[in-house]
């Protein structure tokens, strides 16, 4: 990188160890028993996403146009609007999975913490490592056990990692994700023989395992039942305190319950790029919108 | 509400009449008796006129029949299930007759001697096929070995690598074009190429594993690229998601979660070349004595044996004739094996693709 300024040591380091305090204070805790209470004061620097300028590309097709964006850390901020208007291919750009798509492609600048993700010598599997991703369907690994699947980002990621960090990382991980007292007694179980709503609960823990700074959901409730969706947007609201969390949604409730934030996508016809048109705390943006095309939107009368 | 279930008798026409359980087996016993009485009577009586003769005859009767007792909709719904099922036996009756026939004349021969002698100074009666089946198992060894790294990687490249390029479109032409080859020409492909090397009238067993190859590695690269697509993309997404490389995806999720479908094709492929005659004979050539050497001299295999023993059957012709059938059942066993183990594999690792 002998022109651009060099990326930060977490974007190009080789192994993404966690950093040596959280470290520290897993071993501490399991060493303690492991309380749920110290479990929750292991802390990650939550990020700011700063988007600037982004259009992003299927060919040569345009998807989303000219998005400026600021993602706060430590707040869930959902994207909203109607179906095909660029909101999960604006989410998939931000840990550079758009451009996984064959032909996609990405202009502008997406700055987590001030460092663009987008800029030259920034490696991609790096970005994703530091960016988490949850999905629509719940997608655990079917060759891998509950504990293998939590753990996977570790094993496959990292060359050696010991035992003891692994079962403390993946218990850390199911407890973070309400999940360990339904899976504690049989963790060596296929993840695939789980309810949808603890699959996908199981998913969010492999995701936070490798200690991501940004936690990216696609949908994570669109497959599941009214009674798994509470469950995990009580998970989302608990895990706003350790990321910054960005979570596309169909269900304006959802948004309402679960966000502080909201920003509305919108595209003016069918063929043309979506767009940014409003972005607030949430609860102005349900009450009291100052564009007419999210007032439709969030009340029901259009999308 | 109630006089609308008034107007429409639901009753007569839901429980119109049924043939009973017992019907569809029933008129095929009588049909089948009918058939084979009436050739009989015609003085034309065999075995396979009696079958198709029943099959005719079954189907009609039980049309009608559920015609005049049910409907015109049950009666074409037994009409076409006895179709189906007609066809599926007509299907599976050479699969069976063949494993009779084969059964009942290699099981002569089909002792201890037989696996352990070799056909050694064997003018008459006596010898073995050992040096055939050791032939066997190590000509399509060492052709499995060199086609599944191969067959594989080119699966991998095509699925994972190749996105929609020319390339792509043209090595898929190819591979297709390749699982046609006559099974001579890949013979003579691996006779020319050792040739070249070695000179004229070489015979090696490694030539018959490479004669083999060509044969395999399009049926490998098929039946992989085939399971590989299936594997679903939400599962590489959800890999990448956490930071993986894509060499390790595929490695680490993407086969794992296929393994069970890719021994099944490896195996599909194997069973597929296991008989081969015409290219091992002009590749491996005819021998008598036991050689585990693909690299050095000629080498036996089972299918070649049979051959051998049928067009040369020397003196004492029974025996000779009794060694080829017994060699038949000897490779229908070990495909059979290799078949068992493939679907023990797929019980043991066999992973839900969703």
């Amino acid at each position: 990188m002998p022109e651009s300024p060099a990326p930060p040591d977490s974007l190009i380091d080789d192994a993404p160890e966690p950093p040596p305090a959280a470290r520290e204070r897993i071993t501490e805790r399991t060493q303690q028993g492991g309380s749920r209470r110290a479990a929750a004061t292991i802390e990650r620097g939550a990020k700011t996403v700063e988007i600037k300028g982004l259009n992003l590309f299927y060919g040569s097709f345009q998807a989303v146009q000219d998005v400026d964006m600021r993602i706060e850390p430590n707040k869930v901020t959902a994207l909203i609007g109607s179906s095909g208007c660029g909101k999960t291919t604006f989410l998939r750009s931000i840990n550079r999975m758009h451009e996984l798509t064959p032909g996609a492609s990405a202009e502008g600048q997406v700055l987590i913490d001030g460092q663009d993700i987008y800029g030259r010598g920034v490696d991609a599997v790096q970005v994703r490592r530091l960016v988490g991703m949850v999905f629509q369907a719940p997608n655990p690994f079917p060759t891998m056990s509950i504990a293998e699947n939590v753990a996977a980002g570790l094993t496959l990621n990292q060359r050696k990692i010991k035992k003891a960090d692994k079962e403390a990382a993946v218990e850390k991980s199911l407890r973070g994700a309400h999940l360990w007292d339904e899976v504690k007694d049989r963790l060596d179980k296929p993840g695939a023989s789980l309810s949808g709503g603890q699959q996908q609960r199981l998913c969010i823990a492999r995701a936070t395992a490798v200690e991501p700074e940004v936690l990216l959901m696609d949908e994570p409730c669109s497959a599941l039942d009214p009674i798994a969706t509470l469950a995990v947007e009580d998970l989302i609201r608990d895990l706003a305190s350790r990321y910054t969390i960005v979570i596309v949604t169909h269900n304006m409730q959802q948004a309402a319950r679960a966000s502080d934030v909201t920003a509305f996508f919108n595209l003016e016809e069918t063929g043309k790029p979506g767009r940014l048109v409003e972005m607030g705390p949430t609860e102005q943006i349900f009450t009291n919108p100052t564009d007419q095309a999210t007032e439709g939107y969030v009340s029901g009368r259009f999308g | 509400m109630e006089s609308s279930a008034a107007t429409r008798p639901l009753g007569p026409a839901l429980g119109g009449g049924t043939l009973p359980k017992w019907a569809p087996g029933g008129v095929i016993a009588v049909s089948a008796a009918i058939s084979a009485a009436g050739l009989a009577a015609a003085g034309s009586f065999t075995v396979a006129l009696t079958v198709l003769l029943t099959v005719a005859v079954s189907g009609a009767i039980i049309y009608f029949w559920s015609r005049a007792v049910e409907d015109a909709r049950q009666a074409k719904n037994r009409l076409m299930t006895h179709a189906v099922v007609s066809a599926f036996g007509l299907a599976v009756l050479p699969l069976f007759s063949l494993l009779y026939e084969v059964i009942s004349r290699g099981s002569h021969r089909f002792d201890s001697s037989f696996f352990t002698e070799s056909a050694r100074g064997v003018i008459g009666e006596g010898g073995g096929a050992s040096h055939a089946i050791v032939g066997t198992l190590v000509i399509t060894g060492v052709a499995t070995a060199i086609s599944v790294p191969i067959g594989l990687m080119a699966a991998i490249y095509l699925t994972e690598y190749g996105g929609t390029g020319r390339l792509r479109k043209w090595l898929t032409f190819f591979v297709d074009v390749m699982t046609g080859i006559p099974s001579i020409v890949a013979g003579l492909f691996a006779f020319a190429v050792f040739a070249i090397f070695f000179g004229p009238g070489i015979r090696l067993g490694v030539m018959g594993s490479v004669a083999l190859s060509v044969l395999m590695i399009p049926i490998v690269i098929r039946s992989a690229e085939e399971i590989l697509k299936i594997v679903p993309n939400h599962l590489r997404e959800a890999s990448y998601a956490l930071g993986t490389p894509k060499w390790k995806t595929i490695v680490k999720i993407v086969l794992p979660t296929a393994l069970a479908g890719l021994v099944t094709g490896v195996m599909l492929a194997v069973a597929r070349i296991i008989g081969e005659t015409a290219p091992l004979l002009v590749t491996t050539g005819v021998v008598d004595s036991m050689n585990a050497n693909p690299f050095n001299g000629r080498m036996q295999n089972l299918a070649v044996y049979a051959f051998g023993e049928y067009r040369n059957p020397g003196v004492a012709k029974d025996a000779a004739f009794d060694r080829a059938w017994a060699a038949a059942l000897t490779l229908i066993a070990i495909v059979m094996i290799l078949n068992l183990f493939a679907r023990l594999v797929y019980r043991r690792f066999g992973t839900e693709i969703r």
